[in-house]
């Protein structure tokens, strides 16, 4: 199990050190710091063997996070438990930089001995451990026997995310469907590879223990429902809009079993913002843009670049925050640029011309054409052009998911279903959409 | 809010400040005081000198000033054990507190002071704890019996915790489940005979109700637990993976690999005939696919394993090529490793797209991602036959870049595309003459005088070529000379006529002017052949070659199942069973995917035995890679058990030159001395003086290295070859590297039976190979039997006399020890002390006899009757053991 959590800044300098095993001493805290961090090369693995000690490191904006262990742990458990607890200390203290680690260390102590006991991940949901672990410190001198019988049953219990008794005047969802469409194309136009991930992320604010039971347009739930008595009419005609997800994750409150077997979604949702599923989908992807690049070289000192895109969804929907990098060779001396809309600059420090546009309705078309001046060099290695990559965001969902619905039950209260207000938004983003040139 | 400011103070005097400060009345000074003590510790500053005056903050009511003082009791509780007792009432008063969090928070820190006189004070709360009404007090309690049995395991067992532990796996909250899942799962590690966890149809329901509820790191917690169960039968095997399966859809990626561990391991019993064991391969790959798009330090994980994967079941992810196509924003370790996951899943289908994005990849920035990029479109054309021509036209495009390492890596491959198919891409040999003298890496280089040597008589100007590198033949890496050397005795056996002076040149350059032996030896064996016979000589040297197989790299079959057992863990990280990283007793345990049941043995055969790797094509480093992995793996067949029953073997003197040094008198010395094992010169400047000796019951090999190169030597690894008794390292070499020019250090490398076992001649030979950043170096060098008698060999009177009838008089042997002028009790006594017991003495005749007994490492019992004549220095020894197998005497017991 894990031995020892290190939290270093950027110079190696150690916030943190909390050692949880007999076997991890301090020369370990130094041993990290001059083999990994001072280390001139690049990191070449997130896990590193210093004379029989495993280090496990991930790295939020310039601060280490390190896990030490001198046994055959689950190295997949620590890595979850490292971001898990990034994401514990962001709920406390939002960013994490060294000035928050400071400020907060005596409480990272204290929720480092919550939720590590002896190297074993213990409950880790923000959610829970906010209700006894708090930056005052002194809360829970105050609890009553009945609240502190409630926390430890919720930081022990099957419902570990969410505790009881929770009150709202209005009882209101907000659910966002969240993709983030990946592109790999060739410069002849062939999609090389592409994916969509996706996340439904949620926010409720609903009163008592609701179980919720979410429906989506997926191939096999609507197959199915269509086989009990549709025609096969029917099925050819919806069969456009469902769509087959490759694969999904679930947050830890869906009963997965019942996934399993009946491919439905029931859960009792925590209170507040959680992602409620991911997944993956790799056919019948909307591509929202295509790129089309075309680079000249003229002589040695001189480069020749034209790039179009096209949008291709509904012209009614409007596509924001679109930008485009055409990588510049390094010895790029100067970039002249024309473009029909937005704007577009070359930006040395990138090694790339960046050209925005603000906002462009589906089926259009925009271009862009720029002369690069090289400085002649002797270097022998020809220029390896990085592919252009493109950044937006379109409002739907690329992958053709839709909501169908989210029922909430509560028996013990007295609202129903139809007294939730519910909200759906569909947002569609670049992930690493590039096109080689 | 600011609790910054406690990591600045570092003014002198501070100590005492802060005594006083923690000795102020006021409740807010000393929480301040105490969060300055902490700062300091965290930046590493002793504060062990407050210790009393921290401690007697303890008794407050301020939850957080005694969590703070808890964390500063567990970090010097140890230092100061005497005063550490101090805290114990405390202790024993807060886990009696009506607050469950404070009782928890007192067993738990409780548990992590390491001070004996405390974890007696332990017991008591802790048998309490264990059965409070709280969970969270019961899943603390739990993890602490885990805490207690690291401190003192005994007393554990004393207490009958274990019982109480096994009783949480049946409690009603899933956490405490879990964590005593845990706890037991630990504990049972270090006593791999205890059958602690009980594993049984029950149980494992019991653990199967809990997995669907309890937290992310319960479920890992059960199912690694879940893992290391074997079911009885095909039915049980699939009742549990359909129980399983719904993990794959967690969104914690740990939870999700350990369950595909359970499902890999239980699938090898199903038959596979079954419409199940279809559907689950099915269910298997998009979770595994998913795993690619979580953060890159888990993408880095789930790569390592999916390379296991898909060795030992290409059929889960053949179709999914497209998602390991490298991002150009990938962190370089991702890139790499995706990379090694393409070149196993290319096949005849997929070529085209996978030859298209190596040729992409060979033009990025990263040096050893395009070496390796290079390298697999090699190892392409090798896999898939029909792509072969494509593959070298793309080598070509690359050679043409000129950019040097790309040239280099690209004729590596070439070589061993030729021998794949001979005659047929002799073509491009000139394009790769031109790029002759930009090769500067020896492998490059000897590829390429191999290539020129292979097909010298296509090239017209091969003797210029092979000349021009001979200029400068000694300042070549032995590689290169070998290859020149045979490339040069190629080209003569063609063309006999214009060669005669350049075959004389380079047999006297490797005869004469080389101080490397193996150089020498193949230049003699040439020279002889070419003088004697010619004919033979060329059906020799031009003979055909043995095509080469088209899978490399491929984990030996039982490392890999080993290694699947191990899904999730470092080891599969590490490509390395546990045992070679872990210290101690615990997971040395080596782990095996249980044999499907043997209804339907026939349909599936034993695991891993289609997988056929045959010869595998020495690429660079690689092969370095394969023979340790090779020699790391323990055979399965005797895995956990101690090493099974050596061979039968002839009866065999190993008294040999052992006599002298028994008759050598004198010195006490138990280790003989240090021999030469690697002399400087065949070492490449490395030079190894060793020895063995036997301390604490462990075998030491201690090695004295010397560097006498010019240059660094790092990276160093051991391995030995099987031997008669499976001595294996028990470690890898602990040599702190870099080892400057001229620098010596000594290491001692502790031994233990465990390997694998062959005969050797003579018996205690031993052939050791070391490796460092320069080459790998083989050497054997010999252990006194005498290392490998045991300290608990002394046997009791009774049934030294029973065995001594018992054992048949063939396996008795005699001889004499001459001119040994020690009396019997002083031999005894010599002889004492290298584990040789003496169970008895009589006096007959003027003749002192002793009756010893010893015992090998493998179980073998040698007893001996010795007689020493009074007066005369001649020893007689006549000695029987258990298994017909040698006659030995403590040969080289020093005495």
């Amino acid at each position: 199990m894990i031995g020892g959590l290190f939290i270093y800044n950027h110079k190696g300098e150690v916030l943190i050190s909390r050692v949880y095993r007999d076997d991890i001493g301090r020369n370990a805290v130094d041993a990290f710091r001059v083999n990994v961090i001072h280390a001139r090369q690049q990191v070449r693995s997130p896990v590193t063997n210093i004379a029989r000690t495993s280090f496990f490191h991930v790295k939020r904006s310039n601060i280490w996070l390190a896990a030490v262990t001198k046994q055959n742990v689950n190295a997949a458990m620590v890595f979850e438990f490292l971001y898990k607890m990034c994401d514990v200390m962001t709920a406390y203290f939002s960013k994490i930089s060294e000035e928050n680690i400071k400020n907060n260390f005596v409480l990272i102590y204290e929720l480092l001995d919550e939720i590590l006991d002896f190297g074993y991940p213990q409950n880790s949901e923000s959610g829970a451990l906010k209700t006894f672990i708090t930056q005052q410190g002194i809360k829970s001198q105050h609890h009553s026997k009945d609240e502190q019988s409630q926390i430890t049953s919720q930081v022990t219990g099957q419902i570990g995310w969410r505790r009881e008794g929770i009150k709202y005047r209005r009882n209101e969802l907000f659910l966002d469907v969240l993709e983030s469409v990946n592109l790999l194309m060739s410069p002849q136009g062939q999609v090389l590879s592409a994916h969509v991930s996706g996340r439904v992320v949620m926010k409720s604010y609903l009163s008592g223990m609701p179980e919720c039971k979410f429906g989506m347009n997926d191939k096999i739930v609507i197959d199915k429902q269509q086989g009990k008595g549709a025609t096969s009419d029917d099925s050819a005609k919806s069969g456009k809009q469902s769509i087959a997800i490759d694969d999904c994750t679930f947050h830890q409150c869906v009963r997965l079993s019942k996934f399993d077997s009946e491919r439905s979604i029931s859960f009792i949702p925590p209170d507040g913002d959680y992602e409620l599923m991911r997944y993956r989908t790799t056919k019948d992807i909307i591509l929202p843009f295509r790129v089309i690049p075309l680079v000249r070289e003229v002589g040695r000192t001189k480069l020749e670049v034209k790039v179009v895109i096209k949008s291709n969804f509904k012209a009614s929907l409007l596509a924001q925050k679109i930008e485009v990098r055409i990588p510049t060779p390094l010895n790029t001396s100067g970039v002249q640029v024309i473009c029909m809309k937005g704007k577009a600059k070359y930006k040395a420090s990138d090694n790339a011309i960046v050209w925005k546009i603000k906002r462009m309705a589906g089926m259009k078309e925009s271009q862009i054409s720029a002369e690069i001046e090289l400085l002649p060099t002797n270097e022998k290695k020809k220029w390896t052009r990085p592919p252009i990559s493109m950044n937006f965001e379109v409002p739907f969902a690329p992958s053709g998911l839709k909501v169908r619905y989210l029922k909430v039950f509560e028996s013990k209260l007295n609202y129903s279903d139809h007294d939730v207000i519910k909200w759906v938004r569909y947002i569609g983003r670049s992930g690493i959409y590039e096109t080689r040139c | 809010m600011t609790d910054s400011k406690y990591f600045t103070t570092t003014k002198k005097g501070e100590i005492f400040e802060l005594k006083a400060e923690l000795n102020s009345d006021k409740k807010e000074k000393k929480k301040e005081a105490v969060k300055k003590v902490i700062a300091s510790m965290t930046v590493g500053k002793d504060v062990s000198a407050l210790f009393p005056d921290v401690v007697n903050c303890m008794q407050t009511d301020n939850l957080e000033l005694k969590k703070l003082v808890y964390l500063y009791l567990m970090n010097y509780a140890k230092s100061q054990p005497d005063m550490a007792i101090m805290a114990v009432n405390t202790f024993v008063k807060d886990c009696e507190d009506p607050n469950p969090l404070i009782r928890a928070l007192a067993v738990r820190t409780m548990g992590c002071i390491r001070v004996d006189k405390i974890t007696e004070y332990l017991c008591e709360p802790l048998r309490k704890c264990l059965k409070d009404e709280d969970p969270y007090v019961r899943k603390t309690a739990a993890v602490c019996v885990a805490k207690l049995h690291d401190i003192n395991a005994q007393l554990v067992e004393d207490q009958g915790f274990l019982d109480t532990l096994k009783d949480l796996i049946s409690d009603s909250n899933p956490m405490v489940v879990a964590n005593a899942v845990a706890a037991l799962s630990e504990i049972a590690e270090s006593h791999p005979n205890s059958n602690l966890l009980d594993l049984n149809p029950q149980s494992i329901n019991k653990l199967l109700t809990a997995l669907n509820e309890c937290t992310e790191w319960g479920q890992i917690f059960i199912l690694d637990c879940l893992a290391n169960y074997t079911p009885r039968d095909d039915r049980e095997s699939q009742s549990i993976c359909e129980r399983v399966t719904p993990r794959l859809s967690h969104a914690n990626s740990a939870v999700v690999l350990s369950a595909v561990k359970v499902l890999m391991k239980f699938m090898e019993m199903l038959p596979k005939d079954l419409d199940y064991y279809g559907t689950l391969l099915k269910k298997l790959a998009p979770p595994l696919v998913t795993l690619l798009s979580a953060e890159p330090e888990l993408q880095y994980v789930a790569l390592r394993n999916i390379n296991l994967i898909v060795q030992k079941r290409p059929e889960i992810l053949k179709h999914e090529m497209k998602v390991f196509f490298v991002k150009y924003n990938d962190p370089i370790y991702v890139k790499l490793e995706k990379l090694d996951i393409m070149i196993r899943l290319a096949s005849q289908a997929n070529i085209a797209q996978v030859l298209a994005e190596l040729k992409e990849y060979a033009t990025e920035v990263d040096v050893d991602f395009v070496r390796k990029a290079v390298r697999a479109i090699g190892r392409c054309a090798i896999k898939v036959e029909q792509s072969a021509e494509r593959c070298v036209s793309t080598l070509l495009d690359l050679i043409q870049t000129k950019v040097n390492y790309v040239v280099q890596e690209a004729i590596v491959v070439i070589k061993d595309i030729f021998r794949k198919y001979p005659n047929k891409y002799e073509s491009v040999i000139a394009t790769l003459c031109e790029n002759l003298d930009s090769l500067d890496e020896p492998e490059a280089r000897a590829a390429m005088i191999w290539i020129v040597g292979e097909y010298a008589e296509r090239i017209d100007n091969a003797d210029e070529l092979l000349e021009s590198f001979l200029e400068g033949f000694h300042d070549e890496s032995t590689q290169v000379q070998l290859q020149l050397l045979t490339a040069i005795v190629k080209l003569f056996l063609k063309k006999p006529t214009e060669t005669q002076e350049l075959v004389q040149q380079v047999l006297s350059l490797a005869t004469q002017d080389s101080d490397n032996p193996d150089l020498r030896d193949r230049g003699y064996i040439y020279w002889r052949l070419l003088s004697t016979d010619p004919v033979a000589a060329k059906e020799v040297v031009l003979a055909e070659k043995p095509l080469i197989s088209e899978e490399t790299d491929l984990i030996e079959p039982t490392l890999l199942e080993e290694l699947i057992c191990h899904i999730g863990t470092l080891a599969s990280v590490y490509h390395k069973p546990p045992s070679a990283f872990v210290e101690g007793s615990r997971g040395v345990q080596h782990k095996r995917i249980p044999i499907q049941s043997s209804e339907s043995q026939d349909t599936g055969g034993a695991p891993g035995a289609t997988e056929a790797p045959a010869a595998v094509i020495p690429s660079q480093g690689d092969l370095l890679g394969d023979l340790l992995n090779l020699d790391l793996t323990p055979p399965t067949s005797t895995a956990g058990a101690p090493p099974g029953p050596p061979m039968p073997m002839g009866g065999m003197d190993l008294l040999g030159g052992g006599l002298d040094s028994l008759v050598g008198g004198g010195g006490s010395l138990l280790t003989p001395l240090s021999l030469l094992w690697l002399p400087a010169m065949k070492g490449k400047g490395l030079e190894i003086m060793g020895t063995f000796a036997r301390r604490a019951g462990v075998i030491q090999m201690e090695m004295t290295l010397t560097n006498k190169a010019m240059s660094v030597m790092t990276d160093f690894a051991i391995q030995f070859n099987r031997n008669s008794f499976g001595l294996a390292p028990a470690g890898p070499l602990q040599v702190p590297t870099p080892l400057s020019p001229n620098q010596t250090i000594d290491v001692s490398l502790p031994l233990n039976n465990g390997g694998p076992v062959m005969k050797m001649e003579p018996l205690n030979n031993l052939q050791v190979a070391v490796k460092n950043n320069i080459d790998v170096f083989y050497f054997s060098c010999q252990y006194p039997i005498s290392m490998l008698f045991v300290e608990d060999g002394k046997m009791d009177r009774q049934v030294f006399l029973a065995t001594w009838k018992d054992i048949p008089n063939e396996n008795e042997a005699q001889f004499q020890i001459n001119d040994c002028h020690l009396n019997s009790d002083a031999a005894s006594n010599k002889l004492q002390g290298s584990n040789v017991f003496t169970i008895a003495k009589r006096t007959v005749e003027g003749q002192d006899m002793l009756y010893q007994s010893m015992k090998l490492t493998n179980g073998i019992c040698v007893l001996t009757e010795l007689r020493v004549q009074t007066g005369s220095p001649t020893y007689t020894v006549s000695d029987r053991h258990t298994h017909a197998l040698w006659v030995m005497i403590p040969a080289r017991a020093g005495v």
